[in-house]
This record gives C-alpha cells, sequence and structure tokens, in this order.
C-alpha cells in the first residue's frame, strides 16, 4: 500500500513540478512584477500600486475592460444558444454508430488554421467581401439589413462595414462554438433516456418535460459550456486585431500594446493580473449561481 | 426543423475554412468577388518562398518536440490519476489541468515576464515548446485517461503473476494497449502546437513559427493569394492528420472492447 502511494506520487510529480514551474510560478512572477514601474527601457523595482491606480482610474483602460467583458459575454450567450440545439440533435436524433463521426465533424474547423480562419471572415464581412457580393447581387443593400436587424457595422454602411465590436462578436461566436458543443453533449449524453419516458407517462407534454426533466439535468453542461466560452475569449487576441478595428479592440490587445510597442511590461502585467482576477470572480460566481439555483430546485 | 437548424449551423461552422481554396485557385490578386480564372501561381510561389520553409521547418520541429514532451507529461499524470491512489491528488490533478482554461495571452505574458525581466534570458524556439508543452499536456491528459480507463487492471497482474517484471509488463503489455491513445494524443498536441499563435508571437526570439509568418503576412495584400493557397494545404494535411488520430482512437477504444463516448475530450 505505502508503495503504491510512492509510485503514484513518484509518476505525477514531473508533470506536477512542470506547472508548477512554467505556470503558477510565472503567475506569481506577474503579479510581483505588475507591482513595478518602467521608464522607457529601466525597470524600478520598488513595489508601487500606481499601475493599479493608472488601470482603474484612465478611462481608457475602463473603456476597454468594460467592453471585453460585454463583448465575452454576448459571445458566450450567443454561441451556447447557438450550440445547445446542435448538441440536442447529436445526443437525442443521431444513431448512436454515427455519434462520433458527427462530433468530429463539429471539432475540425476548431483544430485548423486558426489565423486564417479569422482572417476569412474579413473577407466574408468585409467590403467586397461574400456577404456584400450575395446582398448586391439580390439588390438588397447592407444598410438596409443593418437598419432592419439593428446591427451597427451595417448601419454605418460600405465604407466601414467590417471594422466594429459586432464583427468581433460573429467572429468568436465562430471560433468557439465547438467549444461549447462538447460539454453540453455530455451533459445530454448522460441523461437517463426512462425519466423522460417517465415524464411523458406521468403527463408531461413533450415541451414540459424537455423544461423540466432535460434542460435541469443538461444544466452542469450549460455552466461548462458557459465558462469555456467566456474565459479564453477574454483573452482573444487575434480576433479583434483582425476585425475589431478601433471600436473593437479588447483586453488582449491591450495587453500586446504594452509589451510590445509602448514598453511599459509592468502596466501590461497589471492589465494581464485584473483581467485574470475578473475572470476568476465571473466564473466562480457562475458555478456558485448554478450550484444556487439547482439547490434551491 | 432541428435538423435543418443543424445543417445551417455546419455551412456556418465550414464557410470560412470553405473559401480557402476558392482564393487559393483564384488569378486576382484581391481576396474579394467576383473571381477572375484558374491559377496555380500561388502554390507555385509557395515552392521558392525560404522564410517560409524556415518558418515551417520551425513549426515543425517546435511542434515535433512538444507533442512527444507532453505526451510523456501526459503519461506519468494519466497512469498515475487512474491506477494509483495518493494523498493531493484531486488538487495535484487540477493544477495540471489549469492550463486548459488559462487564457493564453496570461500564459504568455507570465512566461516572458519570467524568462525576460526576472532571468534575463533571451527568447527562443526553446521557450515556444516549453510554452507549448504547458499547454498540450491537458490534452494529452484528457485524451490518455480515456485510453488507462479503458485498461484492464487484469491484464497486468496477469503478466506479473506469469513472472514478468513490472517494466517488461509496462512494456510487453500496457503499452501495445494504451498505443492508439497515445498516437491520437502525439497528433493532438502535434496539431495544437503547429497552429498556435498567440504565445509563439510574445516568446519567439529571431526564429518565426509558420503561424507568426502567416500574421506578419496578413498585412500585406499582395501576400493574400499566396497565404491562402498556403492555407488550403494546412487545413488538407491538419484534417489528414486529426483523421488519423480519430482513427487511432476509436481503434484502441474497439481493442480493449470498451464503449465509444465520442469526441476526443
Amino acid at each position: 500500500m505505502q508503495q503504491e502511494t510512492k509510485r503514484g506520487l513518484g509518476l505525477i510529480a514531473p508533470p506536477f513540478f512542470y506547472a508548477v514551474l512554467l505556470m503558477a510560478g510565472p503567475l506569481l512572477a506577474i503579479v510581483v512584477f505588475s507591482f513595478w514601474t518602467q521608464d522607457y527601457l529601466t525597470v524600478d523595482r520598488t513595489p508601487t500600486i500606481a499601475n493599479y491606480v493608472e488601470a482603474f482610474g484612465d478611462p481608457i483602460y475602463r473603456a476597454i475592460m468594460g467592453r471585453t467583458l460585454w463583448i465575452s459575454g454576448l459571445v458566450t450567450l450567443i454561441t451556447v444558444l447557438l450550440a445547445f440545439p446542435v448538441a440536442y440533435f447529436v445526443s437525442f436524433h443521431v444513431d448512436p454508430s454515427r455519434k462520433s463521426l458527427w462530433l468530429f465533424l463539429i471539432t475540425i474547423p476548431f483544430w485548423t488554421s486558426y489565423l486564417l480562419r479569422i482572417f476569412l471572415w474579413k473577407v466574408i464581412l468585409g467590403y467586397n467581401g461574400v456577404l456584400n457580393s450575395i446582398l448586391s447581387y439580390i439588390n438588397v443593400p447592407l444598410e438596409a439589413v443593418g437598419n432592419a436587424t439593428g446591427i451597427l457595422w451595417m448601419q454605418e454602411g460600405l465604407s466601414a462595414p467590417l471594422y466594429s465590436a459586432s464583427a468581433v462578436v460573429l467572429t468568436l461566436s465562430h471560433a468557439f462554438a465547438p467549444f461549447a458543443i462538447l460539454p453540453i453533449f455530455v451533459a445530454l449524453e448522460k441523461i437517463d433516456r426512462s425519466l423522460l419516458e417517465a415524464a411523458r407517462d406521468l403527463g408531461e407534454t413533450a415541451v414540459t418535460a424537455f423544461i423540466r426533466v432535460t434542460l435541469p439535468l443538461a444544466a452542469p453542461g450549460i455552466v461548462a459550456a458557459l465558462l469555456i466560452v467566456f474565459i479564453p475569449t477574454v483573452g482573444d487576441y487575434v480576433t479583434p486585431a483582425q476585425v475589431g478595428g478601433p471600436g473593437g479592440l479588447m483586453i488582449a490587445n491591450m495587453i500586446q500594446t504594452q509589451f510590445l510597442g509602448l514598453n511599459n511590461a509592468p502596466m501590461g502585467a497589471t492589465l494581464a493580473v485584473i483581467a485574470m482576477l475578473i475572470v476568476t470572480v465571473i466564473a466562480l460566481a457562475t458555478v456558485w449561481l448554478a450550484r444556487r439555483l439547482s439547490g434551491v430546485r | 426543423m432541428l435538423r435543418a437548424y443543424v445543417v445551417a449551423f455546419l455551412i456556418f461552422l465550414y464557410a470560412p475554412i470553405a473559401l480557402l481554396p476558392v482564393f487559393a485557385f483564384n488569378s486576382g490578386t484581391v481576396i474579394a468577388f467576383p473571381l477572375d480564372g484558374f491559377t496555380l501561381d500561388w502554390f507555385a510561389a509557395l515552392r521558392t518562398n525560404s522564410e517560409l520553409h524556415s518558418a515551417l521547418l520551425n513549426s515543425l520541429t517546435v511542434a515535433g518536440t512538444t507533442s512527444v514532451l507532453s505526451v510523456l507529461l501526459g503519461l506519468m499524470a494519466a497512469r498515475a490519476n487512474i491506477r494509483y491512489t495518493f494523498p493531493g491528488k484531486a488538487a495535484a490533478m487540477g493544477l495540471v489541468m489549469i492550463p486548459l482554461v488559462l487564457p493564453e495571452i496570461i500564459v504568455a505574458t507570465s512566461l516572458l515576464v519570467v524568462v525576460v525581466q526576472f532571468f534575463g534570458w533571451s527568447l527562443s524556439l526553446v521557450t515556444v515548446v516549453a510554452a507549448h508543452v504547458l499547454i498540450c499536456t491537458p490534452f494529452a491528459i484528457a485524451i490518455l485517461n480515456a485510453s488507462f480507463q479503458s485498461l484492464d487492471p487484469a491484464l497486468e497482474e496477469a503478466a506479473i503473476d506469469l513472472g514478468e517484471t513490472r517494466s517488461s509488463t509496462f512494456r510487453l503489455v500496457t503499452l501495445p494497449l494504451i498505443m492508439p491513445g497515445i498516437i491520437a494524443a502525439l497528433l493532438i498536441c502535434f496539431t495544437i502546437s503547429l497552429d498556435e499563435f498567440i504565445i509563439a508571437f510574445f516568446l519567439t526570439g529571431s526564429d518565426t513559427t509558420l503561424p507568426v509568418y502567416i500574421w506578419s503576412l496578413l498585412r500585406f495584400p499582395n501576400q493574400l493569394p499566396v497565404i491562402m493557397a498556403l492555407g488550403t494545404i494546412l487545413v488538407i494535411v491538419s484534417i489528414l492528420i486529426l483523421t488519423l488520430a480519430e482513427w487511432n482512437r476509436r481503434r484502441g477504444i474497439a481493442r480493449m472492447g470498451g464503449k465509444d463516448s465520442g469526441g476526443f475530450l
């Protein structure tokens, strides 16, 4: 028994210490670093909260942080809403022998050429883009669609159709779709189908059985999907940089500018720490809220 | 109606990728409609671009090293997780899996701070590999967990009862049975590393990886058709690798008589 414990510890040690050295250590370092300051190329190691005061005080940082959370939140909701029916279809309506083929089809785009996928949205949404070509072919100006749907970048007309927050939302929702489908699918797969039959036998309609049985049982998967989409979107750099324009930049772009552009690495570190804290708080709050809601029932 | 929605969703999912070959074979230099004519020039241009070749070589080296190291770490963690009980197991496994939910920009900046500001080391492909191993290991663990889980412990016990040592049992019994999982994990880690941009962007020195090189090209409109040709090849290669990984994963599950629970994750 003692021997077994030793073997287990011996096996977990290398991956554990790798994660400590390359993740926990650096995370601690970036927190320490965020309390330093930098003047051009010299780093002053005197601890100060000046960066945090500036990060929370400066309206530019506040605006970018607010926009980041707004965009990520919207992306998360849209992605999970769009993903649920797909996960439901694969779990409930696809023959079991073909389920993994479907999941494979859904995940392939996620694994291929992230940069180019984002870039191609620029091609689809941009001036002379696919969308515009189709709309002009059927004689519908993009502005009309924009006014009808309330989508801002469409209303602004063809001169600057692409660069805005809504283009970022659309592109990110596309990029993270498989992330949302998989956890919901796993939760739906675990549902005992006889529970649904029982609900129907006891007089529920298909709709009420879905709302009162399927949905609550799928909740853990939905919460996991919300988190697994929200967390990486907050830190996404490529999409806002490609399709965001000045009105769609997010916190990761600001962090990158501080590190590699403005030579103010401590400020970049401060923004990274703040982003990390906000994400952690929101993630924990979501989990807590989900537990509360399922506890009440 | 649900089926129609799902089909529409798949079209939405594949729309950007489907456009790659359209523009890769289009003779016009502007990435826009209407299309001009058919050409193979952009693919020909790939053959003579030496910057591209060195970036590709760098990426293959990084992805190859990353996948081997990640799978080694993943094997240890998954084996410890499924086979043994020890104090602090849940916490240790949790820590090792965190990179899966850590935004990549955080991984990139925190390592940049340590390497450049605290140690004053120079950035190179080694720093990229170190970070890629960190983010790929959880994926390897997820795949290998499933492999070890469907491994019947009685087989190993039988081998030991029949006189094999622990190491020869691992080599002769365990390894062949989980080999499909190992190959699937290697291929997935290779694909992730090959495609990863933001960490490489921050941590690479003078040697660029392929995504970093592609990023630098995206600013030059006259280079775009060549990127489309490159992207077409990359997508085809990725799909081949992933199909191979999926085929291996299923073969492994079938070999051990397990039930296919679907996808990689």
